[in-house]
Formats: structure tokens, C-alpha cells, sequence
């Protein structure tokens, strides 16, 4: 089976710098249609900069970013706005409006975007947060929510309009082991139930390894491997080993850049 | 030589960066202004940030117009009962207010207890990613978070300096006619000859009308470009009292020349 008969996102020779240092570096990568894919990388490779590129809310040096056919960075502020329609975003933080209920929040993007009598909107509010479990929790407020429930909210405003894509931006992070499980069943039986895409950023390799259908690995600007789960775990490459298997020292060093060791101690005598 | 040219190059960066804040806080401005609001959605916003920045201002408002008035009406009594003037307290206390104290004043407090809450709050919705989420939702921050909050301090600054002259006026007059004695009749008719509408009390609430765009741009600015951490909210916050009270005063000095400068 190819994964890439059907591709969703197509991003081609993506350059992104901040300052002096590459983060992307002419990188390619495809994103099929359908399926769950991670992005998984040492933290600080850019992997919550290229949500946000594909987002539209940074913009690359060069290359583009194709979803459906629009090139994302070169849309205008409004068709921007329009494209994003097609896309749900879960942030790390769960990002949360704090002045709104739990129904309010999932409501928000259905109120701005359609013209749904209120009934029908409280239908389909309730229903997602029926599918993320918290139906119950529809009338508190955010800052009565544990973490974990706070995620699962997000990820129920993230899906209410239906997107064709959904982005997890580190959604294992800080999770207890039971809101992990809930959150790794929830985000693939959800995948499998609306059909959507998923681009799941991550460097909880179990849990990543667990529902991803294709797997990239990024460090040093780029793509260093990248397959299905079990064509990774076949990887022989010494950088991809160390990151699977969380080793603390290989290529990535464990060590940041520095002088000589001795000569640093000896330099205050 | 090399510490020199490090020296430029630092004035360089740091006038740069201003240049560009400068730049920046216009396109924020513009774009909350030129947003062209939908009634059904735009209004309940609206009037939300009207309690908030407005209705809530109220009370520090009312106190320190009361005080001030009562305050204006003491000193100016101990002067001019030397002369046998003092029926000009009224005068005196309600064309300073008007002109001059009310505008400024409730600028400086509006900067203080509206301002600054403003800044935390769109500070805060930065860092916890809320303006993010909301643009990844598809709806333009500027237009839901920051235009309700710019269009409320507008209104509310004018409509607050109005509200300190009065009580300002009748703090003046319960020190001056109640407790010092001045015939209430010169009180009032002194300040009904010398205060004129057009002059006086319309120039009072244009200064205003300029400090509340002033005050409120520079609060929704400086919390729309915080660094999203709680030390960059800190220093927001602070700059926004600051800039503020500064470019109120500046601000104040300029107008006043223009307005009253050929008397």
C-alpha cells in the first residue's frame, strides 16, 4: 500500500531561519491524506514551528506549502482566515478562551463560521464533547478542569467544525498515564470515526509509535528519517537509534558546545 | 574606536527597534480601526468592555473628581478671600476642571486601572496561546479581542472626564458654598459668565477624546506585543502606565498651546 497516492499536504524545499540558524533547511515532507502522522524530534528542532507554518501564522524564508492546492504562505490575510477552516489545532497549553464555559468554547468556532440555528448547535456541541467524554463538564468553566480534561476539551473544539486536518501540537505532555490512554484511544479512534488527517508533533515515542500510520523524524534542519513505525524501529542510522531508543548521548550530544573541560576549571586558579 | 562603533551600532538597533514598534502598533491600530464589524456579533463585545473599561473606571472616577473639586475650591478660597474675590471659587474651580484637570486626571487614572488591566488581559490571552487558538480558529484577534476593547476606552475616556467635572464642580461647591460660606447665588452665576461651551467645556472633552486614543492604543498595543512570558507581561503592563501618563502629559502641553496659545 502507498501512502502517498492521496496526500493532503505537500511541503516542498521549506526553508525557515530564525536569525542566523536554520531551522528548516530546504526540507520535504507529504502528508497522506487520512492517516495519522508524527512528527517526532528532539525538542527545540522546530517541530511546533512547522505546525505553525503550516498554520500560517509564521512564514518561511522560501518553498511552499501546499494543502489542497493553496499555497498557505502566499494566501492572503483573508483566504488565510478562510483555509483555516479546514484545519483544527490543539495546542500544548489546550488554549482555552478563559471567559467562556467548556460549551461556549466548543461552540465558538460553529457560532463565527456557520449560521446553524441554536439547537442545532448545541446538538453538535454536545456531541463532540459526548465523543471526548465530557459532556458532564459542558457548563464549567476552564479553570475547573484538570489538565488532561482541559486537552480533551480543546480537542472537541479543535474537531467541531469538522476539519479536514487536525493538528496535535505535544498533546502527550504532562499528561498522567490514564489521561495519556485516553488521549492517544481518543485522537486515533476519532482519526478512524470523522476521517479526518492527523499531524500529531510529539516526542513521546511510545505513544507516537503507537497510533501513527507514517512517522517523520526531524533534526538538523531536516527530514533524518522518516516511515512507517516499524521501518523505523529497523533504522540503522546511529541518530535515529539514539532518539527511538532514548539514549542521552550519541550524535546528539549529551554535552552542550563548550571550551575545553579542563582548561574551564583551570582558567579561575 | 571600536567601543564608538559598537556604541552607534547600539543607538542604531535600539532607534530601529522603536521605529518598528512604531510601525507595528500603527498596522494594529489600523486594522482594528478599518475592521468593519458586524452588528450581531461586534455589539454584545462591545458593550462587555464598556462595563469593564467604563462602568468599572467609575468609581475611582467619582472619588478623585470629589476630592479634587473640594481640594481646587479650599486653595482657591485662602487666595482670593485676600482680595475679597472669593464668589470667583465657582469660576475658578470649573474652568480648571473642565480645561484642564478633568481630561488629564481621569487620562492618568483611566491609564492606570484601565490601561493596565487591559494589557494584562491581552498579555495573558497571548501566553496561554488564546490569541493563537483563536487565529488557528479562523477569526482575526484583532478584530474579536482587540477593536471592542479600542472603540470602548474611546468612548469611555469622555464620558468619564464629563462625569469628574461634574462631581468635581460639586465637591467645589460643597467645600465653597457649604462649609466656607460663599453666597451660593455669585457661586454659581460667576462660573455661568465665565465658562464658555465651544471654549472651554468642547476643547475639555476633544483633549479627552485624544487621550483616550492615546491611553487605549498604547494599552492594547503593548499587550498585543508582549513577550508571552510573565516577565514580559510585567514590563508591558509598566510601559503602558508610563507611555501613557507621558504622552498625556505631552500630549496635554500641545493641545493646550493650540487651544488657548493666541488668548
Amino acid at each position: 500500500m502507498d501512502f502517498f497516492d492521496d496526500i493532503i499536504i505537500d511541503i516542498k524545499q521549506l526553508t525557515f531561519s530564525r536569525g542566523d540558524r536554520y531551522i528548516f533547511k530546504n526540507m520535504d515532507i507529504r502528508i497522506p491524506r487520512g492517516k495519522v502522522t508524527g512528527i517526532m524530534g528532539p525538542s527545540g528542532t522546530g517541530k511546533t514551528t512547522l505546525l505553525r507554518v503550516i498554520g500560517g501564522q509564521l512564514k518561511p524564508d522560501s518553498g511552499s506549502v501546499l494543502l489542497d492546492g493553496d499555497d498557505i504562505p502566499h494566501l492572503g490575510r483573508k483566504e488565510l482566515f478562510n483555509v483555516r477552516e479546514k484545519m483544527g489545532m490543539l495546542f500544548q497549553s489546550g488554549a482555552l478562551f478563559t471567559d467562556m464555559s467548556v460549551f461556549e468554547n466548543v461552540a465558538f468556532p460553529l457560532r463565527v463560521h456557520t449560521k446553524l440555528p441554536e439547537d442545532m448547535i448545541r446538538d453538535i456541541v454536545l456531541m463532540k464533547l459526548q465523543a471526548v467524554g465530557l459532556r458532564g463538564a459542558s457548563e464549567l468553566m476552564p479553570s475547573e478542569l484538570s489538565g488532561g480534561m482541559g486537552r480533551r476539551v480543546a480537542l472537541a473544539r479543535a474537531i467541531s467544525l469538522d476539519p479536514a486536518l487536525v493538528m496535535y501540537d505535544e498533546p502527550f505532555t504532562g499528561q498522567d498515564p490514564i489521561a495519556m490512554g485516553v488521549l492517544v484511544n481518543l485522537i486515533k479512534m476519532l482519526n478512524q470515526a470523522l476521517g479526518h488527517s492527523s499531524i500529531i508533533v510529539s516526542h513521546d515515542i511510545k505513544e507516537t509509535l503507537s497510533i501513527a500510520d507514517y512517522i517523520y523524524i526531524i533534526a538538523d534542519a531536516g527530514v533524518i528519517a522518516h516511515g512507517t513505525p516499524a521501518q523505523l524501529e529497523q533504522n540503522d542510522s546511529a541518530q535515529v537509534q539514539q532518539f527511538m531508543k532514548g539514549l542521552p548521548d550519541g550524535p546528539v550530544p549529551f554535552h552542550f558546545p563548550a571550551n575545553n573541560y579542563e582548561t574551564d576549571l583551570m582558567e579561575g586558579r | 574606536m571600536q567601543s564608538v562603533t559598537a556604541n552607534l551600532a547600539l543607538l542604531g538597533r535600539s532607534v530601529l527597534d522603536r521605529v518598528a514598534a512604531i510601525g507595528r502598533a500603527g498596522m494594529v491600530l489600523m486594522q482594528a480601526v478599518i475592521a468593519r464589524p458586524d452588528p450581531l456579533t461586534s455589539f454584545p463585545l462591545l458593550v462587555r468592555q464598556l462595563y469593564s473599561v467604563g462602568v468599572l473606571s467609575m468609581v475611582i472616577i467619582i472619588v478623585s473628581g470629589l476630592f479634587i473639586g473640594m481640594v481646587l475650591a479650599l486653595q482657591g478660597y485662602t487666595i482670593l478671600v485676600d482680595y475679597g474675590t472669593e464668589q470667583a471659587v465657582g469660576q475658578m474651580v470649573a474652568l480648571s476642571l473642565v480645561r484642564e484637570l478633568a481630561p488629564v486626571v481621569t487620562a492618568l487614572l483611566f491609564a492606570g486601572r484601565a490601561g493596565s488591566a487591559l494589557t494584562a488581559e491581552i498579555g495573558l490571552m497571548k501566553t496561554t496561546e488564546q490569541l493563537s487558538s483563536m487565529e488557528m480558529i479562523g477569526v482575526d484577534p484583532l478584530r474579536r479581542i482587540i477593536a471592542p476593547r479600542f472603540w470602548a476606552g474611546l468612548i469611555c475616556l469622555p464620558i468619564l472626564t464629563m462625569i469628574f467635572s461634574a462631581v468635581g464642580i460639586w465637591g467645589g461647591m460643597l467645600v465653597g458654598v457649604d462649609w466656607l460660606g460663599i453666597y451660593e447665588g455669585s457661586f454659581w452665576a460667576n462660573m455661568q459668565n465665565s465658562v464658555d461651551f465651544f471654549d472651554d467645556v468642547l476643547n475639555g472633552l476633544i483633549k479627552s477624546l485624544v487621550f483616550g486614543v492615546v491611553v487605549t492604543w498604547v494599552a492594547v498595543f503593548q499587550g498585543y506585543d508582549s513577550v508571552p512570558t510573565s516577565e514580559g507581561i510585567s514590563q508591558a503592563t509598566t510601559k503602558t502606565v508610563v507611555y501613557s501618563s507621558l504622552a498625556v502629559l505631552g500630549l496635554d502641553f500641545i493641545l493646550t498651546a493650540l487651544m488657548f496659545g493666541d488668548l
